[in-house]
């Protein structure tokens, strides 16, 4: 029974945060840097200014169970707000620090706040904006006092004279003490710890509720599952907001022990990562894709030698580099020759990076090209893919270290339980799972099956090794004709991981077989053009240059063979495609403004396409209406040609490649 | 506005020519302390030439400038300098090899104590000189939004951010008085309202005297307390922002006679 009462003892973070002051009182806790300069605040400093700040806010009069709202980015004044309601029993509920002042209405009314924590006039400003439409608002407290000395501080205070205030109170009198103490010795397990609200890309943003012991319980199957310890440092850079930030820098912090750096400012942010140099590191992809353009562009800005060398040594790295990471067999001058690209290439550009001392990366969001990841991993940087959701507290699955493949995301996390329902969509139980929706027990009955489970929305599959492999949203997941399953997202992407192609548009959903329209990209396939002495006059005459479309036919036969090796996919491969005459826009309504493809209106917009694309002819004529950037309208006709693709054999069991 | 009205600068019957061309003509108005004071008007109106005057770049032929109660035919730029005026530039003059960091810093010289000799050996008394300084920077770069150019060469950086650092550059000196010379010229949009919050917030909170040439009349009529208006080297108005927009003279300088 001992393991129980020690979890009964540290199931808040509160109570996790003085334990730290106990057991490792002289480690840092937090960094920020600040006028140029890092400012570190050990495990006991840290305790001691949340304490002084519960006793603060006590004062201003946030009691148990009464939320309060975090706006800012990501700076220690902001987490030590989120410590210091827990400490309390409070609730802090973040929210986007980008978000316009109606989105912002919206959450804090829901989320019935009383309290804000804002980091500076900025947000001060959007709160004076909507206060009537917040009218339980009544306290708000700030970061950096800028600009806002001439405002009425009847109900604005300063979070630094909070903290201040706390001391003194605690200092002066030993009965505030024990009523802190015991604030936080109140706290539970089954305390809601944290309302994160999704960012609702469908609908009004859903406030998700988490619990303290849930949450913590989470973090420990990680921490564990990645090796973290109190030697480990984080650059926290994520949105506040963001279950992202929340649990790999916050929660997985306070059960690890680990070291938070705030970044100066939010532009700062990779130069800080350098000065940091974090252990553990987390990114989207378009970062990383961004990095890598970034070193591409640079090296071919350098001198001969220095280019020979890189690109020598990065073929040494992507034949080998994976293997070895990965802890393979590898012949003995291969690693040689491995060592010494680490000396002269990978290791200088690691630092560039910041990347030097990461043990540990990972990837999430969307889906990650095959040859990006590669690059990195390739380098020796242990970058992985996990999937996750706020709903689940983060993490459902991860791909353990040295059991990485580009196209799934792993098997399930420690303790977590996954199922796929009947039509492929992905159902999983986790430690960190949430309690409900805030305020919104229908759609939290939506969301959860009677024996526990919650829907991800997702669909995918298992690989037989138990990983994991997202295709699609699942209500995106159509059928062809036949009753085969026909994923088009899933498609797209495998289609735009080719630089050459921009954008890419399925169709299939009743029909006999899956097509596609594709966008090229006007910079890779230019400079391709030019390097083959291709003459073109415009985009649309690129676009329907044979040559062109020659290897086009290349990169789909190339989709289709990896779409035939998977055995649910192999149905769907793609019998005939174009090449689309004009870039898809959101200025034409073709595109969502985050740049995601607006399918039904394409298929509506393009239909003598479509209608050619199925009932064989070679060539089509379109005509569409355009919209300039000036916004002038004009019209834009084309003949455009239409090609068959070459479908590969799908995978017999046992076949070998 | 502000209500303080102590003079902090004035200047009566400056006349100023080079060869026969008359630049101004018999100019006299003051700028007081703690306002922020536009001098406006169409191109080769004088303004740039009153400024250089003020600053003691330029010498007046007639005229008396007053400055802190100091009644002078003439001013020398390290006078000027020296006793708390501080300016910018119409074209951005910074030195284009330096970091930020740097030509910031270049703006604290007339602040240092310590010699070349104790400056080259970094060392003791010059060390702790440096440290205050870097102090002084760090907050003027806080202020003015630039971290993360810090460590880079001023000639890489867009336009805009480089007038933003010449700013700065300005404020290391921690002038009385700030003389800016087309502070938004050649900026987008949302940069000039970048700097039209630094030039607010500069005057409200540190309390420094703003005199600013400017050709976007928006920004000068928000911005400025007062504003003088020039025309071929003569003053034809002076005033409120309200009663300068209104004066017959002032439409006709800018719009022609008989729009």
């Amino acid at each position: 029974m001992a393991q129980a009462s020690e979890t009964r003892e540290r199931d808040t973070f509160a109570k996790l945060l003085c334990e730290h002051a106990l057991v490792r009182p002289g480690r840092p806790a937090m960094r920020h840097k600040d006028l140029g300069i890092w400012r570190t605040w050990n495990w006991s400093e840290l305790t001691e200014t949340i304490r002084a700040y519960a006793a603060g806010l006590q004062q201003l009069g946030l009691e148990r169970g009464a939320t309060i709202a975090v706006i800012g980015e990501n700076r220690p004044a902001m987490y030590w707000t989120i410590l210091a309601a827990q400490w309390l029993g409070a609730i802090p509920v973040p929210v986007y620090a980008d978000a316009v002042a109606d989105e912002m209405a919206y959450v804090l009314d829901h989320a019935d706040v009383a309290f804000a924590a804002v980091q500076d006039q900025e947000q001060v400003d959007k709160l004076i904006s909507v206060q009537d439409r917040v009218p339980k608002l009544r306290t708000v407290i700030y970061d950096e006092p800028r600009g806002l000395r001439d405002y009425d501080h009847s109900r604005l205070h300063a979070i630094n004279d909070v903290i201040a205030k706390g001391r003194d109170r605690l200092a002066a009198d030993p009965g505030v003490a024990a009523t802190i103490d015991a604030a936080r010795d109140n706290g539970q397990a089954s305390d809601i710890s944290i309302i994160l609200y999704t960012s609702g890309t469908t609908g009004r943003s859903k406030g998700v509720l988490l619990t303290a012991g849930g949450s913590i319980a989470a973090a420990r199957d990680t921490v564990a599952f990645d090796k973290l310890t109190d030697r480990d440092e984080v650059l926290a850079y994520l949105p506040l907001a963001w279950v992202g930030d929340h649990y790999l820098n916050y929660a997985q912090s306070l059960v690890a022990g680990f070291c938070i750096a705030c970044p100066e400012s939010r532009e700062t942010a990779e130069a800080d990562t350098q000065e940091i140099g974090p252990s553990f590191y987390f990114a989207p992809p378009r970062v990383f894709e961004t990095l890598l353009t970034r070193i591409t562009i640079r090296m071919e800005d350098a001198g001969a030698l220095k280019r020979g060398m890189f690109n020598y040594f990065i073929g040494v790295a992507k034949r080998w580099g994976e293997k070895i990471l990965d802890g393979k067999k590898v012949p003995i001058g291969a690693r040689i020759g491995y060592a010494i690209g680490n000396l002269l290439v990978y290791a200088p550009l690691k630092n560039v990076l910041g990347f030097s001392r990461i043990r540990v990366a990972y990837t999430a969001g969307e889906a990650i090209g095959p040859d990006l990841f590669s690059f990195y991993r390739s380098l020796g940087l242990n970058l992985k893919q996990l999937y996750g959701q706020t709903e689940a507290f983060l993490y459902v699955t991860a791909q353990p270290d040295g059991q990485i493949r580009a196209g799934t995301v792993g098997p399930a996390t420690p303790n977590v339980d996954i199922r796929i329902a009947d039509d492929g969509e992905v159902l999983y139980r986790s430690p960190g799972q949430f309690a409900g929706y805030y305020k919104d027990a229908e759609r939290t009955a939506e969301t959860v099956t009677a024996d526990g489970y919650v829907k991800t929305g997702d669909a995918g599959f298992f690989d037989p090794d138990g990983h994991l492999t997202i295709i699609d949203r699942a209500k995106d997941v159509g059928k062809l004709s036949s009753g085969a399953l026909f994923a088009p997202k899933y498609i797209e992407n495998k289609l735009k991981f080719f630089p050459n192609i921009k954008e890419a548009v399925a169709f299939g959903q009743d029909r006999d077989f899956a097509t596609v329209m594709l966008n090229i990209d006007l910079t890779a396939v230019g400079n391709w053009a030019e390097r083959k002495n291709i003459a073109y006059g415009s985009y649309q005459e690129l676009a329907q240059r044979p040559e062109v479309y020659e290897m086009f036919t290349g990169h789909v036969a190339e989709v289709n063979r990896a779409l035939a090796a998977e055995p649910r996919m192999a149905a769907a491969q793609i019998k005939r495609f174009l090449i689309l005459h004009k870039e898809l826009d959101a200025d034409d309504g073709e595109m969502t403004r985050t740049q995601k493809v607006r399918r039904s209106f394409i298929a509506e917009r393009y239909k003598p396409l479509i209608d050619a694309l199925y009932n064989g002819t070679e060539a089509a004529d379109i005509s569409t209406e355009v919209t300039f950037e000036d916004g002038r309208k004009g019209v834009i006709s084309a003949r455009v040609r239409i090609a068959d693709a070459k479908v590969a054999a799908p995978a017999k069991l046992g076949a070998a490649a | 506005m502000n209500a303080a009205s102590e003079t902090l600068l004035s200047v009566d019957g400056v006349s100023l020519s080079f060869g026969g061309v008359k630049a101004i003509t018999d100019v006299s108005f003051d700028i007081r302390k703690g306002e922020i004071r536009a001098i406006i008007g169409p191109n080769g109106a004088g303004k740039t030439s009153m400024l250089n005057v003020v600053n003691g770049f330029y010498h007046p032929q007639h005229g008396r400038i007053t400055y802190k109660g100091k009644t002078r035919p003439r001013m020398r730029p390290y006078q000027a300098a020296s006793q708390g005026i501080a300016r910018t530039f119409q074209n951005v003059a910074l030195f284009r090899g330096m970091t930020t960091l740097d030509n910031i810093m270049v703006g604290r010289t007339l602040k240092m104590h310590r010699g070349l000799f104790w400056q080259m050996l970094r060392y003791g008394p010059a060390m702790r000189e440096e440290i205050e300084h870097r102090r002084v920077v760090e907050d003027i770069i806080d202020f003015l939004q630039i971290e993360s150019i810090r460590k880079t060469p001023v000639g890489k950086l867009p336009y805009g951010l480089q007038k933003r650092v010449e700013l700065g550059r300005a404020l290391a000196m921690e002038p009385e008085l700030l003389l800016l010379d087309e502070p938004m010229a050649g900026m987008n949009i949302e940069e000039k309202e970048d700097m039209c919050r630094y030039i607010l917030d500069l005057n409200k909170h540190f309390g420094t005297t703003i005199a600013l040439i400017e050709h976007d009349m928006g920004v000068v009529m928000d911005l400025s307390d007062r504003v003088v208006v020039l025309e071929y080297g003569h003053k034809i108005a002076d005033g409120t922002p309200e009663v300068v927009k209104a004066d017959p003279k002032v439409i006709e300088a800018y719009l022609g006679v008989g729009h």
